[in-house]
């Protein structure tokens, strides 16, 4: 009987997944194949591979990835119960299509020397014309900004969010360049007070091996947008995937996605990131711990993976480079 | 080599003829034609799978979107195309004759150090001098603890702009050009230049009059493999957070979930590229230049002394220090202080892989480019015509754009296949092509085959066709005289044609990442890795390795052109 095997299309990047995929061996001895690349090309290529590609599942880092995978057609239905009562209804499709494992928050960083927590509230209060010339954030072109503004326009609509979007763009710091971690070193080098950025980079900071990377995050505080009474929570992307379509090895596929749910996995899966367990119960890595208990947006990632051009194209709009 | 002395002689005695122009008859003639129209398949097939969605009808949403963006997508890439071509023309043909023509201190070493730059990819020099230069890397952060200041207290100029991807380019590219013009210099006589000079016109008016119109089909061409590299790149550019074709229609596609609106902006990347080719043709084409006997002495030049000599030594230094030296450093630096975790034996393996594909890419190339150039002069007609332009093409397409027109034909094939096996021996084949090294290595060859194709084109069009004549009336066929007559003479030039595609295919990011085969890492793969997660320092390390496996060949290919001087055979680069 030839060995076991599942062929993973992964858009995650991190060294520590290695640790996961050796530890599923070495409990299923099922081996993991691995492609890493950007996830809409992993996506075409499982396209153009048609019905005999060999990829078992996908895993992309964004949710708006996810739903537009799931849109091509790609993943098939998992019933599976495992799956069903351990991750959180909000982080999975209703029809077992893909499941979240991981959360990251989109939050605002801040300086701590010149802004105090008192003063931020909510995403929508960036486009305020206090913080004129004191905003930093990515280019538009990133889909963590593309899925922040799609869930925006659930909220208010386009024509309310091309208006804060006009705003943010009149507030920033410099034109928007680098990525989340640019970010939090301009802030802390006193170009712009506040920034959006997703949790994780700066927990990566704090736990740095340099001095000055620690010293950077010591300068930055984070705050937990739009967690007052009726308001609807920090937006919240998931990393996950689903079981392809025309999955060869099928039953090894959902074998492995059960195994992310497990809360070993999920120790292993949150913690090479500094991401978010999905699993309740999960004990966080202590960094996390440090970081305020919060109220998630539950918006589903159908909505604002939808929202995605018709994001992109009001951030261009707004002159959001 | 003493064929090229003969081959001097033939031509001075005045027998060339126009190359080409009688047809090869009999079983290699027909061979020839059938490797021409294999290769315009196969090579065409990406570059036709992009331009097909041209007819496909348009989204809405693109339209509004190409309103928005088009005209700055347009504005861009014409400044980075003029700035970069000024920057690396001046660089390029400028060093090239101070290192052909004078003599001065240390005029050896800038002979190879010069290019050097080829080893390093563009995008990890934008890289290294973003991380540099911005307002949080170490040059500014420095001068604000020294001076006091604080942000908005002082200007500096912004690497991440139109001018500092203008910059990083030009250091980067200039080579081409340099390689090129030093070729064309090399071959000019001494005496048509001491004509010049006794006639009573001075150095500058010489090189100006003189020697510029004579090197110009080397320079152009220099130059027009330059702006390709630029109308292809993808990394530098949005790095820097400038939108050009390339960035839109990475934009347009994966942003906007738009194949139809990325091929119909490819198809306007599509225009620039034509223009640089016809650019390229129409100052190459009008006249002919034949190398004449007489050629430069090895001790030849204008000796620069003293001050002069100094500053001769320095303009030839000062490119490699900005394209080479300065990102070598850095990336040592970061290597050093913070680099890759993963062990060393991780790096020993990826770089064998990295190597294994460069020289498999390399050698495809040399010979898909062999092939085309003979069937060019063999038996010119329209296919093996098609198949030589079409070569040149996809050198400036952008590599992700080549990747899907590779991946989407043999996907179609490979099923087509699978279902016809399926039907006819109920067997499933699966898929044969796509996922394997075979499809990685197409697509190299697309993306590549213009340096090769050069490469040897320039070798084979210095050996007369009446050499040809010469050996038949000897009595050697068509293979015995391509082994005995034109291989020993086309050595260098495909020498060069292989290194060049070895270094182009390690630097290689966006085709290696979509096409490569499960566990396939490389080199640029783990320093895609770790960039893209946001850990630049650590992606040094192998960022450092790429640098060093492609020295070697970088430096056995500037070695080589220094030692074979004119009269003893050449390696006219390209």
């Amino acid at each position: 009987m030839p060995a076991r095997v599942v062929n993973l299309y992964s858009a995650r990047h991190y060294d520590t997944d290695d640790a996961l995929y050796d530890e599923f061996t070495a409990g299923t001895g099922i081996r993991v194949n691995l492609i890493e690349g950007d996830a809409d090309q992993l996506i075409e290529r499982i396209r153009a591979e048609g019905r005999n590609s060999p990829a078992d599942v996908l895993v992309t880092v964004d949710a708006g990835r996810i739903w537009r995978a799931q849109e091509a057609g790609l993943f098939q239905k998992v019933a599976s119960p495992v799956l069903a009562a351990r991750v959180p209804a909000s982080y999975r499709d209703p029809e077992g299509h893909w499941f979240g494992f991981s959360m990251r928050a989109r939050v605002i960083a801040y300086a701590r020397d010149r802004v105090k927590p008192g003063e931020l509230s909510t995403y929508e209060a960036l486009a305020d014309p206090r913080w004129r010339r004191r905003v930093l954030v990515r280019s538009s072109s990133h889909v963590y900004n593309q899925s922040l503004v799609g869930a925006l326009i659930a909220a208010h609509g386009e024509a309310a969010t091309e208006q804060w979007a006009r705003g943010v763009v009149a507030n920033f710091a410099r034109p928007p360049q680098g990525g989340d971690t640019d970010q939090l070193k301009a802030l802390a080098a006193g170009l712009g007070d506040v920034a959006i950025v997703n949790h994780y980079y700066y927990a990566r900071l704090l736990n740095s091996t340099r001095a000055d990377e620690r010293d950077v995050a010591q300068r930055v505080g984070l705050f937990y947008p739009n967690q007052g009474r009726g308001e609807r929570g920090v937006h919240v992307n998931i990393s996950g995937g689903g079981v392809i379509a025309t999955a060869p090895n099928r039953e090894a596929a959902v074998t492995f996605l059960e195994y992310l749910a497990s809360d070993n996995a999920q120790r292993l899966f949150a913690r090479g990131a500094f991401e978010y367990p999905v699993v309740p119960g999960v004990p966080r890595d202590p960094t996390l711990l440090g970081l305020r208990a919060f109220k998630a947006d539950t918006l589903s990632p159908r909505v604002y993976g939808a929202n995605n051009a018709r994001a992109l194209q009001l951030m261009l709009r707004a002159g959001w480079r | 080599m003493n064929i090229s002395d003969t081959e001097v002689s033939l031509a001075a005695g005045g027998a060339a003829v126009g190359r080409g122009s009688r047809v090869a008859g009999g079983v290699a003639g027909w061979a020839l034609r059938l490797a021409g129209v294999v290769v315009v398949a196969l090579l065409g097939l990406p570059i036709v799978t992009v331009l097909a969605s041209l007819i496909a009808p348009t989204d809405g949403a693109w339209a509004r979107l190409a309103a928005l963006t088009l005209p700055q997508y347009v504005t861009n890439t014409v400044w980075l195309l003029l700035g970069i071509g000024a920057g690396v023309f001046i660089i390029g043909v400028g060093t090239a004759w101070l290192v052909t023509m004078h003599r001065f201190p240390g005029r050896g070493l800038c002979e190879w150090v010069l290019l050097l730059p080829l080893a390093v990819p563009a995008y990890l020099l934008a890289y290294t001098y973003a991380d540099l230069l911005q307002f949080t890397g170490p040059v500014q952060s420095a001068l604000r603890a020294w001076a006091g200041w604080r942000a908005g207290d002082y200007w500096f100029p912004e690497i991440r702009s139109l001018g500092g991807a203008i910059a990083v380019m030009t250091c980067v590219f200039y080579p081409y050009v340099y390689l090129l013009a030093r070729a064309a210099f090399l071959e000019q006589s001494v005496s048509v230049l001491e004509v010049s000079r006794t006639l009573g016109v001075g150095p500058w008016q010489t090189f100006v009059r003189v020697a510029l119109p004579l090197a110009r089909p080397g320079i152009v061409a220099g130059l027009a493999l330059a702006l390709m590299e630029v109308l292809a790149d993808f990394g530098t550019v949005k790095h820097f957070e400038v939108a050009t074709f390339t960035t839109g229609i990475y934009l347009t596609w994966f942003g906007l979930g738009s194949p139809v609106g990325a091929a119909k902006l490819a198809a306007g990347l599509l225009m620039f590229v034509l223009a640089v080719v016809g650019l390229e043709r129409a100052f190459r084409g009008r006249r002919r230049f034949h190398p004449t006997a007489v050629r430069a002495p090895q001790s030849g030049g204008f000796a620069l002394v003293g001050a002069r000599g100094v500053a001769a030594l320095a303009a030839c230094l000062l490119p490699p220090l900005l394209g080479f030296g300065v990102p070598g450093i850095v990336l040592l630096w970061l290597a050093l202080r913070d680099g890759d975790p993963a062990p060393g034996a991780t790096f020993v393996a990826l770089a064998a892989r990295s190597f294994g594909l460069a020289a498999l890419a390399a050698l495809a190339s040399v010979v898909v480019a062999a092939a085309i150039a003979y069937g060019v002069r063999q038996a010119r007609g329209p296919v093996t015509l098609l198949a030589a332009r079409v070569a040149t093409i996809g050198y400036a397409l952008p590599g992700s754009l080549i990747a899907v027109g590779v991946l989407l034909p043999f996907g179609r094939i490979d099923n087509a296949v699978d279902a016809w096996a399926r039907v006819t021996f109920d067997r499933s084949t699966g898929l044969l092509l796509s996922g394997t090294v075979v499809v990685l290595v197409l697509a190299y060859l697309v993306r590549f085959l213009a340096v090769s194709y050069n490469a040897v084109d320039a070798g084979l069009s210095r050996i007369r066709p009446s050499m040809d004549e010469a050996a038949r009336t000897l009595g050697h066929g068509a293979g015995s005289t391509l082994m005995r007559v034109h291989a020993p003479m086309m050595s260098g030039s495909l020498l060069a044609a292989g290194l060049l595609v070895f270094v182009d295919t390690l630097k290689e990011l966006p085709a290696t990442l979509i096409l490569r085969p499960f566990n396939f890492d490389t080199l640029a793969i783990r320093v895609y890795q770790l960039a893209s997660d946001e850990r630049l320092a650590q992606a040094s390390t192998a960022a450092l390795v790429i640098v060093a496996v492609g020295l070697a060949p970088v430096i056995i290919l500037s070695r080589a052109m220094v030692r074979v001087r004119p009269g003893a055979g050449r390696v006219n680069g390209l």
